[in-house]
């Protein structure tokens, strides 16, 4: 069903340069969240501290009551059985073909046999739709593939959490989006939380239940979809709706002078939030909740035109 | 700025520091089961296919080098009947080992640190960290030990190679009797020679090792990354290989009373 992990106050600097500090959020259970941020703001350093790849300076994260950033490294190991990652690359193992790659950590960590391992493997190569290429190398393979048979090795010991670290990246518009959906399809079918570090506003106004902006070394916001989307907040509106006109400039932050020539311009108004996207079987996921429900209980006003279509919002039209 | 001073001037010895944990990792981590047999086969595999034949080549010129010139400095003395021993003494507790060890950093230390380089860029090693496989006992610990084992054999092998070729130049080229150089091995040479050439040759493989490894585990930023990584790994085992041979000859000496007649 999933498992949340609290984050709290966590800092992280590489010498002086501080990464990010103070990062506050819990990523509730069996729900799907991604994490925004400009390029080189620490995103996919945050996901490799969420593992214990990367120590912090200072913090906490909670996973099952226990510390990752504190722990011993034998605890550190056993914790990370319940994880599920997906890199960059999809970081397959160049010297040993896909089928060897996705069954590899079930002949270390379990004492399957042969033929169950294979039968699980086959699921897995069947889920991402990698069934015939079993035999190839990592390194014959184009970088889609790559990606969908690191989410099949990822999946194989069936993960509490499951780590994205831009799964879009490098893909053209038709696998990202298939890409999208292999995402919420999967989360219905085994309810692990998922956390998606990503630039792509795309995936991010469509897929998740939650989003998270980091910016300027902290996070600018956490919290559901729909509250970021319809927010006013200079840097979160700016983000999410790929504007020039904001607080980021091409190199970090805007100087002062540049954002005082844009203060009286008119800010452009908020694209329609766009329906989340469904499992292909129509079924809603256990995490998802009706679309404006947020809006309503909060009683925010959408902008017009929201929740008519899937459309992620931001071409005019459809 | 005197701090910055201080901090780059200390920074060598944080890296010997670093290094020195690496090694009592991979020690603990030696011990750890299940031993990866599989892997630590084929890494010795590996290891002895690129430097068996290198090293063969190495030692014939070394053998020759050593007889002739002991040969001659003998002959001066006029006590040619010690030749072989003298050759024996220096082929089996020096030249062997460092010949193993040069070839063993070159080729299978720079082997290593390429290899785990290159997995350490493309996240392989935190994919497997991620899989809560720990790299230090799948991969690390099976490559020193291949290391240590090949090393231990290409040290003997180096022995006989550069025994038998300064046999053959000493013969050939210096007149000396073959009778007469075989018969002396045992005059001046004894087994704790043996001994601590083939314990040198440990000690060295698995420093190549370590020191490879752990360059190669901790390359970064792209391909140059993994190219400065092999680079450094065997510039640094060079240093450490020779400091350890003149800390372990200077031991020896001590240690073990010299053959008299």
């Amino acid at each position: 069903m999933g498992v949340e992990i609290r984050v709290d106050d966590l800092t992280k600097s590489f010498g002086k340069q501080l990464i990010w500090g103070d990062v506050t959020l819990t990523i509730p259970a069996g729900e799907i969240c991604v994490m925004l941020g400009p390029s080189g703001t620490g995103k996919s350093v945050f996901l490799k501290t969420l593992i214990g790849l990367i120590k912090p300076d200072r913090g906490s994260i909670i996973i099952e009551g226990t510390d990752i950033a504190s722990c011993s490294e034998r605890d550190l190991y056993e914790i990370r059985k319940l994880f599920g990652v997906l890199f960059q690359d999809g970081a397959m193992f160049g010297s040993m073909n896909l089928y060897d790659n996705v069954a590899f950590p079930l002949r270390e960590h379990t004492k399957k046999t042969e033929s169950e391992i294979r039968d699980v493997v086959m699921e897995k190569m069947d889920l991402v739709g990698l069934v015939g290429s079993e035999d190839k190398l990592p390194g014959e393979i184009s970088g889609g593939m790559r990606k969908r048979a690191g989410l099949a090795r990822a999946l194989v010991l069936d993960p509490e959490i499951v780590l994205f670290d831009e799964p879009d990246s490098g893909l053209d518009p038709v696998r990202t989006a298939f890409l999208n959906q292999l995402i919420v399809d999967l989360n219905a079918q085994i309810d692990a939380t998922f956390l998606i570090v990503t630039h792509d506003i795309n995936t991010a106004r469509t897929v998740p239940d939650n989003i998270g902006l980091l910016y300027h070394r902290h996070l600018a916001m956490f919290g559901p979809r729909e509250m970021l989307l319809s927010s006013e907040e200079p840097v979160v509106r700016q983000f999410l709706n790929a504007q020039k006109v904001g607080p980021i400039g091409m190199s970090e932050e805007k100087d002062a002078d540049e954002l005082a020539a844009e203060k009286d311009q008119e800010l452009p108004p908020l694209p329609p939030i766009p329906m989340q996207l469904d499992p292909s079987n129509g079924i809603p996921r256990r995490s998802q909740r009706p679309p404006g429900e947020w809006c309503r209980e909060n009683g925010v006003t959408p902008p017009p035109g929201s929740f008519e279509s899937a459309n992620a919002g931001l071409a005019p039209g459809v | 700025m005197s701090s910055l001073t201080a901090s780059r001037a200390l920074a060598p010895i944080g890296t010997a520091g670093k290094l020195f944990a690496f090694a009592l990792d991979v020690g603990r981590a030696v011990f750890r089961r299940p031993f990866q047999l599989r892997e630590f086969l084929q890494q010795a595999w590996f290891i002895a296919s690129v430097t068996i034949v290198p090293t063969a080549l190495v030692a014939i010129p070394f053998g020759a080098v050593i007889a002739l010139q002991v040969g001659g400095l003998i002959k001066q003395f006029g006590a040619q009947s010690f030749t072989g021993s003298a050759s024996v003494l220096a082929v089996i507790q020096q030249a062997a080992p460092i010949g193993t060890a040069l070839l063993i950093a070159g080729a299978g230390g720079s082997a290593i640190a390429a290899d785990l380089g290159a997995r350490k860029i493309r996240e392989e090693l935190d994919a497997m960290m991620v899989l809560g496989i720990d790299p230090i006992h799948r991969l690390v610990v099976p490559r020193v030990l291949a290391c240590m084992l090949v090393a231990f054999f290409l040290n003997g092998m180096v022995s006989v190679v550069g025994v038998a070729g300064g046999y053959v130049f000493n013969v050939v080229l210096q007149d000396g009797t073959p009778g007469a150089y075989v018969a002396s091995f045992t005059a001046l040479a004894q087994l704790p020679d043996l001994w601590i050439g083939l314990l040198k040759a440990l000690v060295f493989g698995l420093i190549a090792a370590i020191v490879a490894s752990y360059k190669g585990m901790n390359a970064g930023g792209g391909p140059k990354g993994v190219g400065d990584a092999v680079n450094e790994s065997v510039v640094i085992t060079f240093l450490l290989l020779f400091v350890a041979n003149f800390v372990l000859s200077m031991i020896y000496l001590q240690v073990v009373p010299p053959k008299t007649g």
